[in-house]
């Protein structure tokens, strides 16, 4: 169940690249673990690193002015590619709470809110002026209040933003969204009895466990 | 009732409750999962003490960290074997049917989901694997998911979502001699970006997609996610069953033809319209290769490599001068000058037995540059393989000097021992050109099968309309 998200003031980092994807946010290894803690050491793993996992001081994020962040200026598109949960979870661990781009990837945007990260679309020009204000100020805090759909800063800026009503409910009170349908169960029973005969399914045939 | 599309047809059949500004819920008919996406969410089930709703509608199968090689041989990678004993446990403890690594019928999800029957028309059907899209091909509504909702699934068969909007993509006249499924698709992509299909379920039509075979509707929709669409389809017609007839879990005899007539009433009605249209006239295709770090970056074989300065677009400019350095590739190269070190044929999009069929046409009774490293062959599933050895194809290729493998992901994502080294340049048949994918470090090109061929033959792309005239072949 994810923590509710209030509000969100922190520290803005910026990720100036359009298309970041899944394979970039974590690598394909760290997809053979079983668990879902811990992933925040693995983001952006190749980019983030040098061979002997020494951290690369070109990227954005290696910076010490960046170290604490909890807001992500990205760009465009921001997690397409793989459909892997292990994303936001590497995100969320690294203490991102909020995403700010111009568009995201439709799964990638529906796995945030599975784990109480919110991602807030913004137009192109806004970000702009986000990302310049990121980098013209050392410390540049963000306050993103949820509530009433706002972001504001110490300089007067000040976006309203866009979110689902329903998805806005789920974050703030985080919500189980499981326990929620299963809330509904008489209507999934009275579904299945409805169309017991679709799919048509021939009888399986003895599948289970087959090994030669 | 007004006209609607295929898509808002599955929609409206899997309603199990709409409610006002809330997402829909929706039944779910089939639920493949693999051993990457789906320790976590048994995990959460059992923490949560919830059962499996249906796992008689839930498939498992091993693919992504299989070895290529030898099988019996102990398992190296400690981390991927613990990832194939918790599914095996899973699924023995929840009843889930498995195919695992050593089934006669293993192979990559999707590819065995079809082969098996499983997959149907006008299904819903989910898999933790954005590359879910593939079964699109038979008039399903197929996406991928979340671990989340793997474990929303497993709890009620169901998902709470939003309708989508729809794209129809129409390829209009004839396919082109040379050109193929994967070439109309990246072509679709390097029209509508990776982000084009953003929000949209995109049925393709036009008399370019019917033409194809189920192989080809396959490698369309299952790249309709490098496009941006969750979800991409082909309304069934006599191909789809055709396709289906007496495969396992395909229903029989009289049952089949009351499916069929179900089936035929999904395709989209005449008068219904879309959120976006999008055309392209399949007479302009050309053999693709993509020159960049994701699928949208891509060209005709006989162009050249784009000058970054050449996009009128910032975002697109940095985005094309980072993936030229990432791909060490010059600006004005001829695309047709560009060598490689490693061909691959496999993955989701292209590996099955039509694949393998065109790519061994391309390379009988020839041989792999000298320059070149390797060229593998792996090919969807067993059941695959097993067709392609009855043909010979096996020996082609291996005779061509190509390494004929066991079935599985492979080098599309590089989870087992099968990885694109560092620095060096892959011709592949997969999916993602994306930095990292195939290998840290490593260089892809996606090309169809018989691109892919005769660029490990010639150690360069060539144009294979041109080349394989030259050569004597067809």
């Amino acid at each position: 169940m994810p923590k509710p998200f209030i509000t969100q003031e922190g520290l803005a980092a910026p990720m100036d690249r359009v298309n970041v994807d899944t394979d970039q946010i974590v690598p394909k290894q760290f997809v053979k673990l079983i668990t879902r803690e811990g992933y925040g050491k693995f983001l952006f793993y190749d980019w983030r690193y040098l061979p002997g996992e020494q951290p690369n001081p070109e990227f954005i994020l290696n910076t010490p002015r960046y170290k604490g962040a909890s807001v992500l200026l990205a760009r465009a598109n921001f997690g397409c590619g793989s459909s892997r949960e292990h994303a936001p979870w590497a995100i969320l661990d690294y203490g991102f709470r909020v995403i700010l781009a111009p568009s995201f990837a439709d799964i990638f945007y529906n796995n945030c809110f599975k784990n109480g990260i919110l991602p807030i679309s913004l137009s192109n020009e806004q970000m702009d002026e986000l990302f310049k204000r990121a980098e013209e100020n050392q410390g540049y805090n963000l306050k993103i209040d949820l509530e009433n759909q706002v972001i504001t800063d110490h300089k007067g800026l000040n976006y309203e933003f866009e979110i689902d009503p329903y998805r806005k409910k789920s974050l703030l009170k985080g919500l189980d969204e499981i326990g929620l349908t299963l809330e509904h169960d008489a209507d999934i029973s009275a579904y299945e009895k409805k169309n017991l005969h679709v799919p048509a399914m021939h009888e399986a045939l003895d599948v289970k466990y087959h090994h030669d | 009732m007004n006209p609607r599309t295929i898509y808002e047809k599955i929609w409206h059949a899997h309603l199990v409750r709409e409610a006002p500004g809330e997402p829909s819920l929706i039944y779910i008919d089939r639920h493949f999962i693999h051993e990457a996406t789906s320790p976590q969410p048994f995990a959460a089930l059992r923490a949560n003490g919830r059962k499996l709703r249906r796992p008689e509608l839930t498939f498992a199968v091993m693919d992504h960290s299989v070895s290529t090689k030898n099988r019996d041989l102990p398992m190296l990678d400690l981390t991927a074997a613990a990832q194939f004993d918790a599914l095996a446990k899973n699924c023995k403890d929840f009843g889930v049917n498995l195919w695992d690594m050593h089934s006669r019928d293993q192979g990559i999800v999707h590819v065995i989901g079809p082969e098996l029957g499983i997959t149907q028309p006008g299904c819903t059907i989910v898999c933790g694997d954005s590359h879910t899209s593939t079964h699109g091909a038979f008039g399903a509504l197929a996406f991928g998911i979340g671990t989340s909702e793997v474990e929303h699934v497993f709890a009620t068969q169901c998902l709470q979502q939003f309708k989508s909007k729809t794209m129809k993509i129409d390829v209009q006249g004839k396919r082109p001699h040379g050109v193929t499924a994967k070439d109309i698709i990246l072509a679709i992509i390097g029209k509508i970006g990776t982000a084009g299909g953003n929000g949209h379920v995109v049925e393709y039509t036009g008399e370019a997609v019917r033409g194809l075979s189920m192989e080809g509707r396959m490698t369309m929709c299952n790249m309709s996610i490098e496009g941006g669409a969750r979800a991409g389809l082909v309304a069934p017609d006599e191909t789809t069953f055709a396709y289906l007839e007496g495969r396992p879990f395909v229903p029989r005899g009289k049952e089949f033809q009351e499916a069929v007539d179900i089936w035929k009433s999904l395709a989209t009605d005449d008068g219904a319209t879309y959120d976006a249209t999008v055309t392209l006239r399949a007479e302009e295709l050309a053999p693709m290769v993509t020159w960049g770090t994701n699928p949208g970056m891509v060209t005709q074989v006989t162009s050249r490599v784009p000058d970054p300065s050449s996009f009128p677009d910032l975002a697109d400019r940095k985005a094309a001068e980072s993936a030229l350095a990432y791909m060490d590739l010059k600006p004005g190269t001829a695309m047709e000058d560009i060598s490689v070190d490693r061909v691959f044929i496999g993955s989701c999009t292209n590996s099955r037995i039509e694949d393998l069929r065109a790519a061994a046409h391309m390379v009988a009774g020839r041989h792999v540059a000298k320059s070149l490293k390797q060229a593998l062959v792996v090919p969807g599933s067993r059941t695959v393989k097993a067709a392609a050895e009855k043909e010979g194809l096996d020996k082609i290729f291996r005779d061509a000097g190509f390494e004929w493998r066991d079935a599985g992901c492979s080098m599309c994502i590089a989870m087992n021992d099968d990885v694109l080294p560092s620095g060096e340049r892959s011709a592949s048949t997969s999916n993602r050109n994306f930095e990292g994918r195939q290998g840290k470090g490593g260089r892809t090109h996606l090309v169809s099968p018989a691109m892919a061929a005769a660029a490990a033959i010639e150690g360069h792309f060539v144009d294979i309309r041109e080349w394989n005239s030259a050569n004597g072949a067809e």
